[in-house]
């Protein structure tokens, strides 16, 4: 956990090149044998800025994971189009990078193996391989390189999984829930190095969650997500300077407003889960 | 005050000592047994008559002497002795059940012969035969590590394709269902008759029995891996190249593994039926050889050498999955 910020300076001395995704007119339904179509994606348009930090926030099944997979390119609209940099999106690229409420880590590899996927996967493990080391360092896994993950903790794989995902230099780095299940500890941790991480690398951001209060502390804008049919409802501006107090003035406003949105009134609302 | 202090530390203590009395008096139990043997074996009166046992008797004293060896070589080796201390019972046990036999064949005579010989005719002919054992075991083993080897080339392959592409699967798919529970004996006639020599029938024969499992294994392997490694390893960039031989397969090795067990399980079947019933060599035809002039001792020999065989290759094929599936260890119960 002790990383100094020097050491993160080391491996991108220059910010990432951003990414710009514009999402057009994209539906996208599940057709089902059994049962009505559902429309998981209803007349989506966003627009999302190179370098911010966007959380898409919503209730269950209102189609936060279907945007993201198909910004990720593993799933295809129905109709629209989604692009990086004016580049239509038709597949996974390893410049969109994807972290999974699981870590997903290959269980046959070890720690510094799993970090360096990309990079073998790419043929490009001889000339980048020093790299892995640094992203261990700058998730905080040094001394863990040679484990395998069921001997890692839940949140230690997490991390894992974030250095696999930044190794590739993604211009886009996508996050389904990533601390969805992680305990209210390590999730406060773990917030603040991937704000350390996206401070550094300026890499853009698309995160995943069902939580206000961590909406509000990450992002730049939130995109608020409705269900049946899955739409954007607003986007919202978090125009708070960083570092964020959580009992700022302002970061009750908007989390109050965010509460409305949803019909809960904010002084009865016990839980600022959705 | 009394009740401060600490509790006395007995068992520790004990563990403290480098070899406790205890483990000691373990380790011997198998001299004790091989004295108790000895003295059976030269003097209770013999119930049959005219059996070789001329080596049994006289081994005795070496093998008190070279456990007495180890016994003693142990003690500069705390892991070793640990070791010796955990066998012992086990050895012990051995030579009783050796010693017991003994006693109902050669001394009671209470089992037929020449179907039961005792201990001591069994290792005579192990002897006696030496040479043309050797023969036969190096012989079965070419015929095994063949097979073996050939059922493992074709059948990782195979199933790999057929785990990954759905059009190699349509086709390969049916045949694999309808012919492979065939049992690899049942082509014995047609195997000798195909190929020019029973060599190449038997190789063939043991490599079909290999084959069919672990195609099986690596198939179902192959088509159980989770989706999500190889979305993870698409947004990683990954070619399907990479898909298939980095992800696919390592994940699917533990079934594969147990497809390989399974493989050489039936290659050895296969392996001594086709010695027994066509090839002029092996292990197999030294059995039906042996039966065939009532030599039961040399029969029991040849099982005895069989099951060294068989059990070492096993333990040899754990060593592998041990070393390449390193990292399920401590996620799953071996
Ligand atoms: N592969 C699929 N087949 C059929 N329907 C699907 C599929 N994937 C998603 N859906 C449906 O699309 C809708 C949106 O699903 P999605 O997973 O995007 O929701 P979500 O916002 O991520 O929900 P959660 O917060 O629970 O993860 C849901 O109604 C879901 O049932
Ligand atoms: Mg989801």
């Amino acid at each position: 956990m002790s990383v100094a910020t020097l050491e993160q300076r080391a491996v991108s001395p220059a910010a990432e090149e951003a990414g710009r995704i514009v999402v057009k007119d994209v539906n996208r339904i599940f057709r089902q044998e059994a049962g009505p179509d559902v429309i998981a994606l209803d007349q989506v348009n966003l627009e999302i800025e190179p370098g911010k930090f966007y959380s898409l926030l919503g209730p269950s099944g209102c189609g936060k994971s279907t945007l993201l997979r198909n910004i990720a390119g593993l799933d295809h609209v129905t109709s629209g189009e989604i692009t990086l940099d004016g580049e239509v999106i038709d597949g996974p690229h390893f410049l969109r990078g994807l972290v999974f409420q699981q870590p997903t880590l290959f269980p046959w590899k070890t720690i510094e193996q799993n970090v360096a996927t990309g990079l073998e996967a790419r043929g490009i493990l001889k000339e980048k391989g020093h790299e892995v080391q640094e992203y261990i360092r700058l998730v905080g896994l040094e001394g863990f390189e040679k484990v395998y993950p069921h001997q890692v903790s839940g949140g230690m794989a997490q991390r894992a999984s974030l250095a696999r995902a930044l190794v590739n230099h993604p211009k886009v780095l996508l996050m389904d829930e990533p601390l969805g299940a992680l305990d209210a500890f390590t999730r406060m941790q773990m917030q603040e190095e991937i704000l350390r991480i996206w401070q550094d690398r300026g890499t853009t951001i698309v995160f995943v969650t069902h939580d206000i209060d961590e909406a509000v502390y990450l992002s730049d804008k939130i995109v608020i997500m409705t269900p049946r049919p899955g739409k954007i409802q607003e986007v919202i501006d978090v125009p708070i300077g960083r570092p964020r107090n959580r009992n700022h003035p302002d970061f009750w406003r908007i989390r109050s407003h965010i509460l409305k949105i949803f019909g809960f009134s904010p002084e009865h609302a016990e839980s600022y889960q959705i | 005050m009394a009740l401060s202090q600490p509790a006395p530390t007995g068992i520790s203590e004990v563990q403290k000592k480098p070899f406790p009395i205890k483990n000691i008096v373990t380790s011997l139990l198998p001299l004790l047994l091989l004295a108790l043997f000895w003295a059976e074996h030269t003097l209770l009166p013999d119930g049959q008559m005219f059996t070789k046992r001329r080596y049994l008797a006289e081994s005795f004293p070496f093998l008190m002497g070279l456990y007495l060896v180890t016994f003693g070589a142990s003690f500069y080796r705390k892991d070793f002795h640990e070791k010796l201390t955990y066998q012992a019972p086990l050895i012990a046990g051995v030579i009783g059940f050796l010693m017991l036999w003994d006693v109902v064949t050669l001394k009671l005579g209470l089992l037929p012969l020449p179907q039961f010989p005792s201990p001591g005719a069994v290792i005579a002919a192990l002897i006696a035969d030496a040479e043309v054992l050797f023969v036969s075991i190096y012989h079965s083993l070419g015929l095994l590590f063949g097979g073996y080897l050939l059922g493992l080339l074709f059948g990782i392959p195979t199933g790999i394709l057929m785990g990954w592409f759905s059009s190699v699967n349509y086709w390969l798919s049916p045949i694999l269902r309808f012919i492979g529970p065939i049992p690899a004996t049942a082509w014995i006639p047609i195997a000798m008759v195909v190929f020019p020599s029973s060599f190449q029938a038997s190789i063939f024969l043991v490599a079909l029995a290999a084959w069919f499992p672990i195609t099986i294994m690596t198939w179902s392997g192959i088509s159980n891996v989770s989706n999500s490694y190889y979305e993870v390893a698409r947004t990683l960039g990954a070619s399907t190249r990479y898909l298939i031989l980095k992800v696919a397969l390592p994940a699917s090795l533990p079934s594969v593994f147990v497809g390989t067990f399974m493989g050489l399980g039936s290659s050895f079947a296969t392996l001594v039926v086709a010695e027994l019933l066509g090839v002029k060599a092996g292990m197999g035809w030294y059995v039906s050889w042996a039966q065939g002039w009532a030599e039961y001792a040399k029969v029991w020999a040849a099982l005895f050498v069989m099951a060294i065989i068989f059990s070492g290759t096993t333990s040899l094929l754990f060593k592998v999955r041990d070393r390449v599936l390193v990292w399920q260890k401590g996620l799953v119960k071996w």
